[in-house]
C-alpha cells in the first residue's frame, strides 16, 4: 500500500512542525523570526546581493588602490578596508557563514543533547550515570579557551567552532531533555505503550520525542547565538580561517588596521551590530519558546 | 476440557517482594532505612478464569502486585509467574506473546492514551506490536470499541484524547487492553478517577467482558463496596503484605483480620445522621519505609500482643480463607 505509507510520513511531517510550533504570538518572538528571515535570505542570494567579491582587492578608476574609501564614495555603500575590500560585500557573505556556523552548531548541540537526553532519561542505570558523568566532564571544560585549543591544533577553519560545540556544549540540553523524559517516563502512557508490547525504541521515537521537542528546539535557538558570538570571539583573537569573510574576522582586519584610531566607523560598527541583531533575534525565538513552553513563568 | 482450564493456575507468586532502594551512603551510615518494601513475601495462586479484587489503603502495595504482573515491575526477590513462566525472565517471542496475553487498564484515563494519538492510533497501536495484520486492524478497532459499550464506534476513531469525557476514554483504555483478546487484566482502580454517574457503566462493561470473555482479573481498589461488586474472591492487603484471602461474602460478613473488620467498619453507610463506632484501630498511617517489626499491622491492631512483636504471622488457612493473624481464630 504505497499511498498510505506516503500519507503517514507527510503527517508525520506535519505533526512535526505542530511540535515545533513557532511562536508567532509573541512580538519579541515575531521580531526575531524577522530577522531571523532577512538574515536567511541574506546568507542564500549573498552572491546577487554583493557588489563584489568580499577578499577581492579593488581599484578605483585611476588604477589606485581603493583602500579607506568612506560610505557612498565610488559607489561603495560602506566603503572599503585599508586593503581595498568592499565593507558592504563583506558584511553580506559574513551573514552566510554566521548562519553556516550557526545553524550547524545548533543542529548538533540540539540533537547530540537529545540523543543524550533521550537515552540517560529513558534507560536510567549505567547508561544514565555513564552520560552523566560524560556531561560532568563537559561541564568542567572552559569553552572558549577549549575552542582556541581546538583551532590552535587544527587547520584554522570555521569548523572548529562548530566541533567544539558539539563537543561540549550538548551538556545543558543532555541535562534538561534527561530531566523531561524522567517526568514523561512515568506517565500513564508510556506505561500503557509498555504493556501492549511497543519496544523502547518505538516508545522514545512515537511518544517520548514528541514531547520533548520543542525544547530541544528552544535549546537549538540558544545555541545559535551561541556559535555565531563564539565563531566572532575566535575570529577576533586571531584563530579564525583567513579566507573565510565572517563577521568576526572583520571585526579583527578593522581592529589590527586601527580602523578605531582613524574613526573609521563604518568599518567595525555593521559588523558589530550584524552580530548583536542576529544573535539577540536568537535570544528572542527562545523566549517566544520559553513562554510557550511554560507559560506560568509569564514575562 | 473446560473444567481443568478452570484449575490451572493463572498466576503464581511465590514469597514474591518487590523492594525499592532509597537514600543514598551518607543516609545508610545514618542508620536510616535503605528499602521501601512495596511488596514483601506474597504468596498467591490465581486460576485461570478467577477473579480476585486487591483491596487495600495507598501505598499497601496493591497497585505494585498489579505492575509485577504485567511486568512494569520486576521483582526483586521469589517468583512472580505467568502460566508457569517466570515473568521476569521472558524476553523476545515469548515476551511478545505475554504481552499480548497479560493486559492492564490504568487508573486514571486523562493520563493513560498519549493526547496527540487518536483513538484509532490508540487503538492499533498493540495491534501493531502483536504484528496482526494491517487489513484485520479496522475491523478490530471498530469490535473492540463495540465490545466496551461505546456505541457507533465510527464517530470516535478520529476523535482525540481530550474531546471525550472520563467515562467515554475509560472505555477507550478497556479497548484498547482488550483488543488483543487477553486471557489475564489487571484493573487498577479503574473507576477511582471518574465521576460517580458514570462510574456503574464502566463497572458493568468491566464485569460483562470480564464474564463474556472468560477473563483472569486482578480488580485493584480500596473500596470494598467496589470489590465486592466485581469479584468473588478478595485479598486484602497491608504494607507489601497479605493480610486476609478468601472469598469477598465471607470477608464482608465476618472479617477474621483485625484490619479487615477495620475495613468493613469503615465502610459509609447511607444514613448521614447516623452516628459512626469509632475505628477499631489506631488511625496513624505507617512509614512504610521503617514498618514495625513482626507483624506490620501490631502497632494499630487492637488485639497486638507481645508475640506480634518478635513473630511475623504467615498468612495460614482458616476455614475457605488465608489470615496473617496469630489470633485470628479468637
Amino acid at each position: 500500500m504505497p499511498d498510505t505509507s506516503v500519507k503517514a510520513t507527510s503527517s508525520g511531517i506535519a505533526r512535526i512542525f505542530e511540535a515545533i510550533k513557532l511562536p508567532v504570538g509573541d512580538p519579541f518572538a515575531l521580531a526575531g523570526l524577522i530577522i531571523y528571515a532577512l538574515f536567511i535570505f541574506t546568507a542564500i542570494a549573498a552572491p546577487l546581493i554583493a557588489p563584489y567579491d568580499p577578499t577581492e582587492i579593488l581599484y578605483t578608476e585611476d588604477y589606485d588602490l581603493a583602500s579607506d574609501l568612506l560610505p557612498g564614495e565610488e559607489g561603495h555603500i560602506l566603503g572599503t578596508t585599508s586593503l581595498g575590500r568592499d565593507i558592504f560585500s563583506q558584511i553580506v557573505w559574513g551573514a552566510r557563514s554566521a548562519l553556516l556556523v550557526g545553524f550547524t552548531a545548533a543542529f548538533m548541540v540540539a540533537f547530540i543533547g537529545s540523543v543524550v537526553g533521550l537515552l540517560a532519561g529513558y534507560f536510567g542505570g549505567r547508561v544514565d550515570a555513564f552520560l552523566m558523568r560524560l556531561a560532568d566532564v563537559a561541564f568542567g571544560i572552559p569553552f572558549l579557551p577549549f575552542v582556541i585549543v581546538i583551532s590552535a591544533f587544527s587547520e584554522p577553519s570555521i569548523w572548529n567552532t562548530v566541533i567544539a560545540m558539539a563537543l561540549v556544549l550538548w551538556r545543558d540540553t543532555g541535562r534538561v531533555i534527561r530531566s523531561q523524559v524522567l517526568s514523561l517516563r512515568s506517565r500513564g502512557y508510556v506505561e500503557a505503550a509498555r504493556v501492549v508490547g511497543s519496544s523502547d525504541l518505538k516508545i522514545i521515537l512515537r511518544h517520548i520525542t514528541p514531547n520533548i521537542l520543542p525544547l530541544s528546539f528552544l535549546y537549538g535557538s540558544i545555541a545559535i547565538g551561541w556559535a555565531i558570538l563564539t565563531e566572532a570571539s575566535i575570529s577576533f583573537l586571531g584563530f579564525g580561517d583567513p579566507d573565510a569573510i565572517s563577521w568576526g574576522f572583520m571585526l579583527q582586519d578593522a581592529f589590527a588596521s586601527q580602523a578605531l584610531a582613524r574613526q573609521a566607523y563604518h568599518w567595525f560598527i555593521p559588523p558589530g551590530l550584524a552580530i548583536i541583531l542576529v544573535v539577540s533575534a536568537g535570544f528572542f525565538i527562545s523566549r517566544g519558546y520559553e513562554n510557550l513552553l511554560f507559560p506560568k513563568l509569564g514575562r | 476440557m473446560g473444567d481443568r482450564r478452570m484449575t490451572q493456575p493463572m498466576i503464581q507468586m511465590e514469597n514474591a517482594q518487590l523492594h525499592y532502594k532509597i537514600g543514598n551512603a551518607i543516609s545508610a551510615m545514618m542508620g536510616l532505612p535503605s528499602t521501601v518494601k512495596a511488596v514483601d513475601g506474597v504468596t498467591l495462586t490465581l486460576n485461570k478464569g478467577e477473579s480476585v479484587g486487591l483491596l487495600g489503603e495507598s501505598g499497601c502495595g496493591k497497585t505494585s502486585m498489579g505492575r509485577i504482573l504485567v511486568r512494569l515491575e520486576e521483582v526483586t526477590g521469589g517468583s512472580a509467574r505467568f502460566d508457569g513462566q517466570e515473568i521476569k525472565d521472558l524476553s523476545g517471542d515469548e515476551l511478545r506473546s505475554f504481552r499480548s496475553r497479560s493486559q492492564m487498564i490504568f487508573q486514571n484515563p486523562f493520563d493513560a492514551v498519549n493526547p496527540r494519538y487518536s483513538i484509532r492510533k490508540t487503538l492499533e497501536e498493540p495491534l501493531a506490536n502483536a504484528r496482526i495484520p494491517r487489513d484485520e486492524w479496522h475491523t478490530r478497532v471498530i469490535d473492540a470499541l463495540e465490545l466496551v459499550g461505546l456505541g457507533d464506534p465510527k464517530q470516535f476513531l478520529e476523535r482525540y484524547p481530550h474531546q471525550l469525557s472520563g467515562g467515554q476514554l475509560q472505555r477507550v483504555v478497556m479497548a484498547r487492553a482488550l483488543i488483543l483478546q487477553p486471557e489475564f487484566v489487571v484493573a487498577d482502580e479503574p473507576v477511582s478517577m471518574l465521576d460517580v454517574s458514570v462510574r456503574a457503566g464502566v463497572l458493568n462493561v468491566f464485569r460483562d467482558v470480564r464474564d463474556r470473555l472468560g477473563l483472569t482479573a486482578i480488580y485493584i481498589s480500596h473500596d470494598l463496596a467496589l470489590v465486592r461488586y466485581v469479584c468473588d474472591r478478595t485479598i486484602v492487603m497491608y504494607l507489601g503484605r497479605i493480610m486476609e484471602d478468601g472469598p469477598t461474602e465471607d470477608i464482608v460478613h465476618a472479617p477474621l483480620h483485625p484490619y479487615s473488620q477495620a475495613l468493613v467498619a469503615a465502610v459509609p453507610t447511607p444514613h448521614v445522621d447516623q452516628s459512626h463506632d469509632p475505628l477499631p484501630i489506631g488511625s496513624g498511617a505507617p512509614d512504610p519505609r521503617n514498618p514495625p517489626s513482626g507483624c506490620v499491622f501490631r502497632d494499630r491492631c487492637p488485639r497486638a500482643q507481645t508475640r506480634c512483636a518478635d513473630e511475623v504471622p504467615m498468612p495460614r488457612p482458616i476455614g475457605t480463607r488465608r489470615v496473617a493473624c496469630h489470633f485470628a481464630e479468637e
